[in-house]
């Protein structure tokens, strides 16, 4: 496959694999905030190839696994009223609530659909227009965009019955708030395809404050392999800075059309975060002006979250703090057929990768 | 007849009786169907019978390859022949939804007796019932299956008799039927080329077993595909599986469509492939027999049984690295970004 192959050439990997091996004179531990890169780091099977001194932390970029309970708790209430229809991403279903799931709620009857794209969930709206369509708006700068243009498409046409209900999040917080919190890491992946929208620049008060490097990665093996090869280079010659590699991609400005489409919808708001609890302005809400397609403001409902903790640990996992062994839920009570921590339900979860792939570094 | 199909098509009246004589009987005609008793003699038979059913919910009921019916004779004419059977008799149950096209359930018919015709069995009892509109999704299809065991397979259908060494060999591209009928659902814009590769296969296993003694497990890689099979092996022979990602073969278009979607090839159901797990001395012989089909025509080994990892499939990743292949959990769901 064109534009695809290229990227996995096993001796193009074999040297990579080996200039990190010569380059990194010491231990290095970089984090991949994104789950895009967890997923590819493991589908590739690249732990296994790298030199012993040198190792991946999953970060908090699984957009389902820090979205918190209540966010869950509200959609299931907006699924069971009467006349309304839920879209949402896949991913989403299986997340526990504090008392159910959307699954489970789907397998009980109420109107719960998977959509590939907010596209899709604006025709549910055009073609029950006596429904009310809710789109479940979660993801990082990625998605947000796509949100921002469906509302803006929703008031072209007049679209009364659809409204989004978002949980999209912003990234560099969360970077941010890793490190304040003492995760020992020397380096950050940083994310791809956010970046593409946001440019790199949103990054650089990281090697600026924090000494840490960062290198804004692809997604194919050699992609990431030479990103940690960036990243080792910048610590050993001590030049932390924020680098591309993900250049036939991301610019350094990003996509500016994108970014006017967020700023015109959403703005910055205080949020909660699995694991990190609330950092200010790191969650997306929508502007007053387009407050007729906000769900929240269009559907106030009370919801009961169930604030208990079973013994997971999912908020130091996603921190980096501990790993999914150290979880005394893991591989016993929560696996991927019977999850009970967020990290879990995702494929893009820590906990998912490492119960998948638990014997082979 | 009507165009439509009506509830009182599955009243048991006179309907029924029509829809019966003019639609089904007409394309299934064979003289065990023909008395129309409420069941049919199979005479007396010799050998070990083997005994199959399964049902058929697909939606689109019509997709790139082939549709329903041909779906459920090579469906169930499939799970016979993997397990040594060469199939004989199949019945079929139909539970269709209120209105649907006369015209829709004829091509379905059709094409039912076309691939049984085919695959040489005889459709020799059957069942009709309507449901209300909006109680069941155009169309359901269960069929049943009566095959003998081919006298080569008696050994390995009564036991486990793969062990470390042996090759898995499969017979052509993965993932074809998963994603034409992912999209013709999804009405994804993906050009020509994707069909479903929806056959019968005992016409093929009856001749390799003829021709070679040393298969000693086939299996058909329907939903859940060559991951979820090879997982069942390796967890029922306690023997390792290791399988090469970079030998797997899969169709260009099959991998942009899964790269795109966040699909995994290895889960996505065939209709027309098995996996073979054989003697590594017969390999030759098998793959140079299976590339003489056409259904066999892009066959290849995908890996081998091994000591190391007992119970555990772990495939070697293109670039060299190594990765545990496990169960589906849930359903293959798009993922977000």
């Amino acid at each position: 496959m064109r534009y695809v192959d290229e990227y996995r050439d096993r001796r193009l990997v074999d040297k990579l694999v080996r200039r990190i091996a010569s380059t990194a004179q010491r231990g290095y531990v970089f984090m991949e905030v994104c789950g895009g890169h967890t997923m590819a780091i493991h589908r590739f099977g690249i732990p296994s190839l790298l030199p012993g001194n040198i190792r991946l932390k999953s970060g908090p970029g699984c957009p389902v696994c820090v979205t918190g309970k209540s966010y869950i708790d509200r959609a299931i209430a907006y699924a069971r009223m009467t006349d309304n229809i839920i879209c949402t991403y896949g991913d989403l279903l299986r997340v526990p609530g504090s008392y159910s799931s959307l699954h489970e709620q789907r397998s009980g009857g109420t109107d719960i659909r998977i959509v590939y794209s907010l596209l899709e969930a604006l025709e549910v709206a055009r073609q029950h227009p006596h429904k009310r369509v809710v789109f479940l708006g979660i993801g990082f700068e990625t998605t947000a965009p796509a949100s921002a243009v469906g509302i803006m498409q929703a008031r072209r046409e007049g679209l009364d019955n659809f409204f989004v209900y978002s949980s999209h999040k912003l990234m560099p917080p969360a970077m941010e708030a890793i490190v304040e919190e003492g995760v020992p890491i020397d380096g950050y992946l940083c994310p791809g395809h956010v970046s593409t929208i946001t440019g790199s620049g949103i990054y650089s008060h990281i090697p600026r404050n924090y000494g840490l490097g960062c290198v804004v990665s692809g997604f194919e093996p050699s992609d990431i392999l030479q990103s940690i090869l960036m990243l080792v280079e910048q610590m050993e010659d001590r030049r932390p800075g924020v680098e591309i590699q993900y250049r036939r991609a991301v610019k350094p400005q990003g996509n500016e059309k994108a970014q006017q489409y967020m700023e015109e919808v959403f703005e910055p708001r205080d949020d909660w975060w699995r694991g990190l609890g609330i950092l200010p302005q790191s969650g997306l809400g929508i502007r007053d002006a387009y407050a007729g397609f906000d769900a929240e403001k269009q559907m106030p409902v009370e919801v009961e979250t169930r604030d208990d903790d079973r013994g997971w640990i999912c908020g130091d996992i996603l921190k980096g703090l501990r790993g999914p062994h150290d979880c005394k839920l893991f591989g016993s009570v929560c696996t991927p057929f019977q999850p009970v921590g967020a990290c879990m339900v995702s494929s893009e979860g820590a906990c998912q990768a490492s119960y998948k792939y638990r014997s082979f570094r | 007849m009507k165009d439509r199909i009506l509830l009182s098509h599955g009243s048991g009246g006179e309907l029924t009786h029509r829809l019966i004589q003019e639609l089904f009987v007409r394309h299934f005609d064979n003289d065990r169907l023909r008395p129309l008793s409420d069941s049919a003699m199979l005479g007396e038979c010799t050998g070990k019978m083997l005994f199959t059913t399964d049902s058929y919910v697909v939606d689109p009921i019509f997709f790139p390859g082939g549709d329903i019916g041909k779906l459920a004779v090579c469906g169930t004419v499939n799970d016979l022949a993997v397990a040594g059977a060469m199939p004989s008799y199949l019945t079929a149950g139909f539970i269709i939804e209120e209105g649907m096209p006369m015209e829709e359930l004829e091509r379905v018919a059709d094409s039912m007796a076309q691939e049984a015709r085919k695959a040489g069995v005889q459709i020799v009892a059957g069942d009709t019932k309507v449901v209300n509109k909006g109680k069941a999704d155009k169309l359901y299809i269960n069929t049943s299956g009566v095959g003998f065991l081919h006298p080569r397979f008696n050994n390995h259908y009564e036991e486990n008799t793969v062990k470390k060494g042996d090759q898995l060999i499969v017979n052509g591209n993965l993932g074809d039927h998963g994603v034409a009928v992912l999209a013709a659902r999804e009405k994804l814009e993906i050009g020509p080329g994707i069909r479903s590769d929806c056959a019968s296969l005992n016409g093929l296993i009856a001749d390799l077993l003829d021709k070679t003694d040393g298969i000693r497990f086939m299996r058909d890689l329907t939903r859940g595909g060559l991951a979820t099979v090879m997982c069942e092996v390796a967890d029922h022979t306690g023997l390792g599986i290791h399988m090469d990602e970079g030998a797997l073969p899969i169709h260009d278009q099959v991998r942009g469509v899964c790269e795109m979607m966040g699909l995994d090839p290895l889960y996505l159901a065939n209709e027309g492939k098995f996996v073979l797990i054989v003697d590594p001395g017969s390999v030759d012989q098998l793959i140079d027999h299976l590339k003489a089909s056409p259904l066999g025509a892009d066959a290849c080994v995908v890996g081998e049984v091994v000591e190391q990892h007992p119970g555990r499939v772990v495939m070697e990743t293109p670039i060299g690295g190594k990765r545990i292949i496990d169960k589906l959990t849930g359903e293959q769901l798009p993922r977000i970004c």
